[in-house]
This record gives C-alpha cells, sequence and structure tokens, in this order.
C-alpha cells in the first residue's frame, strides 16, 4: 500500500515543529512527519493520541504473574507435592521471585511484540526511507489528494515556513 | 555555527558544536573504515586468550570438575565468584540505560549503548559458571520445568537457585531486548549511509523498515519508556535473588537479611567502574572525546563514590551485628575474615571499595582520566575480592573445627576465569566494529542542549517566521524558551 503525497524537507527540529503547526491549523491532512530523532513536542504538534502500548504492556505482566503463579502451584502443589525442609506445599513468598520475573518478561517481550506489529517492522519489510531523515533532514509529508492547484499552495506554505525543498512522490503507507 | 549562543546556566552534554549530519559522520565512521592495525592486535589477544579458555573448559567438562581445587568444606569457591562477579558488573549498562533514563539524566545517551552492550556480554560470561559447575553442562535445560517422562518431575521452585535461572534469563532477554529496541533507528542510519553489498543488505533486515516516521517514533518512545520502567525493578531483582543464593543458607557470614541491598550497591558499584575502564579506552582510541566528556566520566565517579559508600556501610553493618549478635559462630566468622588465614584477601577488599573511592571526592581526580582508569581497575579488583571473601572465608571454617580446610584455586578454574575475558573483550571488540556504539538518535537529541539551536540549524538558513519565539522574545530568553528538553 502506498499513498501520494507532497513532502516538505528541512534542516532543523524548530522549522518541522512550527510548520506541523502550521498546516494542520491551514486544514491540511498530515501523512506523517519523518525525524532522525524522536522530536519532543511533535506529538501535540501532530495531534497524537497517547499510545495504548501501556495497557498491552499491563496486560502482558499480568498475563505472564499469573501463569507463572499457575505453574508453581500446579508443579509444588497439585502434580507432583514434594516435601522440601518440611514446607508446605503452597509456599507462596517463595513463589513470588519467579512469579515477578515472568510478570517483566511477559510484559516486556508482548509489548516490543505488539509494537512491532503495529508500526508494521519487521525483516524483509521493503519500506525505504525518504532520503536524509535518518541523517539529518526532517520531512514533512502531506496527503495529495487535493486539485494540483491546491498542491502548489500546500507547497508555498511549507516553503514560508522553511522547507528547503518540496517533492510530490508516493509512499508507502 | 557563528550565530550559537551557548546558555547561562547549562553546560552542553556535547563538548563541540556538531551539526546532525557531522554527527552520523562521526559515529558511524569506525563501522565504515578498515581496523587499524590496534584493534587488530586487541583482537588476536582476546580471541587468544578465548580459544585457550574453551580448550580448558573442554578439558575440565571432559575430565570432570574434580580438577577444580575444591574440597568437602569448601564446595563452592572460584566459579561462584565469578559468576557473581560478572553479573555484578553486567548491572551498570541496565542502571545507565533505565534508571537514568527514568530520572531524566540526559548524560546518559552517550554512554547507554556500550553499557548495556558491556551488559549483556558480562551476563553471557556470568552464565557459564554454573553451567560448567553442572558438570554435564548438556543436561543444564534440566533446569527448566518442562513436562518429562519422569513422571513429570518438575524443578523446585522453593530454591533461590532456581530462582536465579529465571532471574539471569529474564535479565538477559529483557536486556537483549532493550538494548535492541534502542538500536533499530541507528540500524536504518547505518542502512540508508551504505552503499548496495553486504552491509546495506544485513542492516536493511535488522532495521526492520524503520522509516522514521513519528507516528512510529511516538509510540517508540512510549515502548522505551516502559522497558526503563520494567527493567528499573528488574536490575534490582537479579542481584537480589543472586544474593538471595547465600542469605537463605543457614551459613555464617552468609545468613544475613543485608544481603540483597548490599549485593545491588556492590554490583552497581563494580559495574560503573567496568564501564568507566572501558570508555576511558573507547573515547581516546575512537576520538569520541567530545561525545563522552570529562563530564560524562565525573558523573560516573560519582555513582562510585555513593555506591561506595553503600558498600563500605554494608561491610560497617556485617561487623557490628556479628558482635553485636552475640552468636559466637557469626562473630567467628567475621574474626577469621579479618585475621584468620585469608586476612590478606579481606584487605585487600577493604582497600581496594572503602578507602580507594575516597579519592575520588577531589575534583583533581575525577577529572584525570587516567587516575580514573586506575581507580577502576583497583575498584574492579576489590569487588572481585568481595566475593571471594564471602564466599571462601565463610565456608572453610565451618561449624566443625574437625572439617576445617583451606581452599586454592588450579590453574584450571584460574585459567577459565581468564578465559572468560578473552569472550569478554572478543564480543566488545567485534560490537565497536559492528555496531554504532553511541547512541546516534538519542545524541542528536541532546545536540542542541545548552545551545540556543539543534545541530543543522546552524547553518544560515531563512529567518523564522514571524509568530515564531524568535520574533517576539529577546535573545537570550529564547536559549530557555524554544527548550523542549527541559532537564532536572
Amino acid at each position: 500500500m502506498s499513498a501520494r503525497v507532497l513532502v516538505g524537507y528541512f534542516d532543523s527540529e524548530e522549522k518541522v515543529l512550527d510548520a506541523t503547526r502550521a498546516v494542520r491549523e491551514a486544514g491540511y491532512a498530515l501523512h506523517d512527519v519523518y525525524t532522525p530523532y524522536a522530536v519532543h513536542g511533535l506529538d501535540e504538534a501532530m495531534g497524537l493520541k497517547s499510545s495504548r502500548l501501556t495497557w498491552v504492556c499491563f496486560g502482558g505482566g499480568l498475563l505472564g504473574g499469573s501463569l507463572a503463579l499457575a505453574l508453581e502451584l500446579y508443579t509444588s502443589v497439585v502434580s507432583w507435592p514434594l516435601n522440601v525442609g518440611g514446607k508446605p506445599f503452597n509456599s507462596f513468598p517463595a513463589f513470588v521471585p519467579v512469579a515477578f520475573e515472568l510478570t517483566v518478561l511477559f510484559a516486556a517481550l508482548i509489548t516490543v511484540g505488539s509494537f512491532l506489529a503495529r508500526v508494521k517492522l519487521f525483516p524483509g519489510n521493503r519500506r525505504v526511507a525518504l532520503p536524509r531523515v535518518t541523517d539529518d533532514r526532517f520531512a514533512i509529508a502531506l496527503e495529495a489528494r487535493e486539485a494540483p492547484s491546491e498542491a502548489s499552495i500546500a507547497e508555498e506554505l511549507l516553503r514560508r515556513h522553511g522547507a528547503v525543498e518540496t517533492a510530490r512522490m508516493e509512499v508507502a503507507s | 555555527m557563528s550565530h550559537q549562543h551557548l546558555s547561562p546556566l547549562r553546560v552542553p552534554l556535547v563538548s563541540e558544536a556538531r551539526s546532525l549530519g557531522q554527527l552520523t559522520e562521526e559515529i558511524c565512521a569506525p563501522m565504515e573504515r578498515a581496523p587499524t592495525w590496534r584493534w587488530w592486535a586487541a583482537f588476536a589477544v582476546a580471541v587468544s586468550i578465548l580459544g585457550t579458555g574453551a580448550g580448558i573448559v573442554a578439558y575440565q567438562v571432559g575430565t570432570g570438575i574434580g580438577v577444580w581445587g575444591l574440597n568437602k568444606t569448601v564446595g563452592w569457591a572460584f566459579d561462584i565468584t565469578n559468576f557473581v562477579f560478572w553479573v555484578g558488573i553486567g548491572h551498570a549498562g541496565t542502571l545507565i540505560s533505565a534508571i537514568l533514563f527514568l530520572f531524566r539524566q540526559k548524560w546518559r545517551t552517550s554512554i547507554n549503548r556500550a553499557a548495556e552492550a558491556m551488559t549483556l556480554f558480562a551476563v553471557m560470561c556470568a552464565a557459564l559458571f554454573p553451567v560448567i559447575h553442572m558438570g554435564r553442562p548438556w543436561l543444564a535445560f534440566w533446569v527448566l520445568p518442562y513436562p518429562n517422562s519422569r513422571g513429570s518431575l518438575w524443578v523446585n521452585f522453593r530454591s533461590p537457585l532456581l530462582w536465579d535461572v529465571f532471574a539471569i534469563s529474564t535479565y538477559f532477554t529483557v536486556s537483549a531486548v532493550f538494548w535492541y529496541v534502542g538500536l533499530i533507528p541507528d540500524l536504518a542510519t547505518v542502512r540508508d549511509r551504505a552503499k548496495a553489498g553486504l552491509r546495506k543488505a544485513v542492516f536493511k533486515v535488522l532495521s526492520l523498515g524503520w522509516t522514521g516516521s513519528h507516528r512510529t517514533w511516538s509510540r517508540y518512545e512510549t515502548v522505551y519508556l516502559l522497558l526503563a520502567g520494567l527493567a528499573t525493578p528488574l536490575v534490582l531483582s537479579v542481584h537480589t535473588i543472586v544474593s538471595m543464593d547465600f542469605a537463605t543458607s543457614v551459613i555464617p557470614g552468609w545468613h544475613t537479611t543485608i544481603f540483597p541491598p548490599y549485593f545491588v550497591a556492590g554490583a552497581v558499584f563494580s559495574g560503573f567502574a567496568m564501564v568507566l575502564t572501558l570508555m576511558i579506552i573507547t573515547r581516546v582510541v575512537l576520538g569520541y572525546e567530545h561525545l563522552i566528556t570529562i563530564r560524562h566520566l565525573e558523573n560516573m565517579t560519582k555513582v562510585i563514590i555513593v555506591t561506595g559508600g553503600l558498600v563500605s556501610l554494608a561491610y560497617g553493618t556485617e561487623v557490628f551485628v556479628a558482635w553485636y549478635s552475640g552468636n559466637p559462630y557469626e562473630r567467628f566468622a567475621f574474626l577469621n575474615r579479618a585475621f584468620g588465614p585469608y586476612a590478606w584477601a579481606y584487605w585487600t577488599m577493604v582497600t581496594c571499595n572503602v578507602v580507594s573511592p575516597h579519592l575520588f571526592w577531589f575534583k583533581k581526580v575525577r577529572t584525570s582520566p587516567a587516575a580514573i582508569f586506575a581507580l577502576s581497575l583497583v575498584i574492579n579488583v576489590g569487588m572481585w575480592f568481595e566475593r571471594f571473601v564471602i564466599i571462601v572465608t565463610s565456608l572453610h571454617r565451618d561449624f566443625l573445627p574437625s572439617s576445617w580446610s583451606m581452599y586454592t584455586p588450579t590453574m584450571v578454574e584460574v585459567g577459565t576465569f581468564i578465559g572468560t575475558f578473552g569472550l569478554f573483550f572478543t564480543l566488545f571488540l567485534l560490537f565497536v566494529r559492528v555496531l554504532p556504539i553511541i547512541s546516534i538518535g538519542e545524541v542528536k537529541s541532546v545536540l542542541g542542549f545548552a545551545r540556543d539551536t539543534h545541530g543543522g540549524a546552524a547553518a544560515p538558513g531563512p529567518r523564522r517566521p514571524a509568530h515564531s519565539a524568535a520574533e517576539v522574545l529577546p535573545a537570550p530568553a529564547l536559549a530557555l524558551a524554544t527548550r523542549k528538553d527541559v532537564p532536572v
């Protein structure tokens, strides 16, 4: 899947922030902004909502902890209760460390896995980055659905806000 | 760079003005040029040591661990010492990458990548020792709870040694994932710089199709924060559980409630010493003195002063409690440590860990890489002796004087330990060659710290639009008003 976009290139964080706010105020549909590092403030400028991955992480932790406790209870109490130094079969405090470790393990792996799936990052991915955006350029991609005349107005807007270059192209969505 | 203003309030994190492009160039350069003869020399030494170590391991696995110096009284000695030593070193990486991240310590950005790599390599070295100690390492999978044909005989979830299995393997996995997630944007940078060829192909796969999209960055930041939040209690739990291997036993000198915090403090102490040892060499060899600045080194020495203080307090508390408890066995264990046949090891430990960190109170010492390097080695030695003292002196004179004995390591044990240094340095030298050892993306975000521009903006360009802060505020206020990365 790819989208036709109008791309404006910028050479600094401030300019890209400023231009992002400007194009949104002017009512253009923002496809994406590409930056070499996580620019703080761009979330607000783009109007992105905070990620729901925190809930995924919580769920992952809950799952890991429950599975660990279930495994410990099943093996030590149900499947083969073994008297170790006269301790009770269900010696809950002793089960905490392993349950804690598996909580962290599941939360971490499930969070990262969900993240990669959500943003479609995987080995063998054919997506290509715009020129220099992983180095020293910042790029704003506007969805180019408008008529060509309107596109040139958008181009003008980007340039007025510091774009050093603009281009019309297709990018992977 | 003519119109850059330095903030009157803050010191820049990157000590020389750099544009974004220059920074990419600088950090990628070592991977893209042929290795120097110095690298080859260091690599040759490391690989030889690794090879010798592998031979020694093969010998002891083939012969049986009777070739060690252990006896009926001292059943744990050199290998467990080395295990705890390496795990401890591994703690600094996650501390720097996770805990300092949560505390918004932006200076961590130039050292976190290398420190995390060091963590992974140190944990690999550590994990070798218990596996070799099993005697039949091919049965190591028995430590996992899996349904089996022995009735399903399960592992004992009440044993701290089993907790250790889960703690170390979780720690390694989560640290590796954290490290890799941090690497993805930089892998894409390397991919986009590479000409068509092997490097391009490899980094294309590794970077998973990263495009620098901010919709991705936004979630990426959330994930990074979550991982930091998960890794923080994890790193504290790991050495806590390692200390429980000892604390849950009934041996005088081991059976103390102070062990978990004491071990965690010691781990951070030794880990920072090892990070300093490596970073001081790396920054000079690769010419990164402006990225890993004296200030970075100084901050780490301050962490060493604090954790060294905690360790000293723990030593003092142990001795006090041995006397105050009135327990004759406990009291004997500590008198024996300080004045018995292993007194030399005890006093080496005290000199290295309690006395030497206090030299860092002097600014001259804190800002001299040579002095820091020397002291970091001293602390590494001291922390190795700490574990040796805890393990061997507590065991060698136990409750029954008739079974008292002495322990001396054999050449096989010493060789295995030296061999792990070969493994550690081989991996570290490879890492320096094949991956960006400084987080390019993160350092870019702090390039403008305490400067009024962010990297690339330093080049003369079109004026800012009228409604930007530049037009409204006078210049000195601008330095603060445009700052997104307000530090603590």
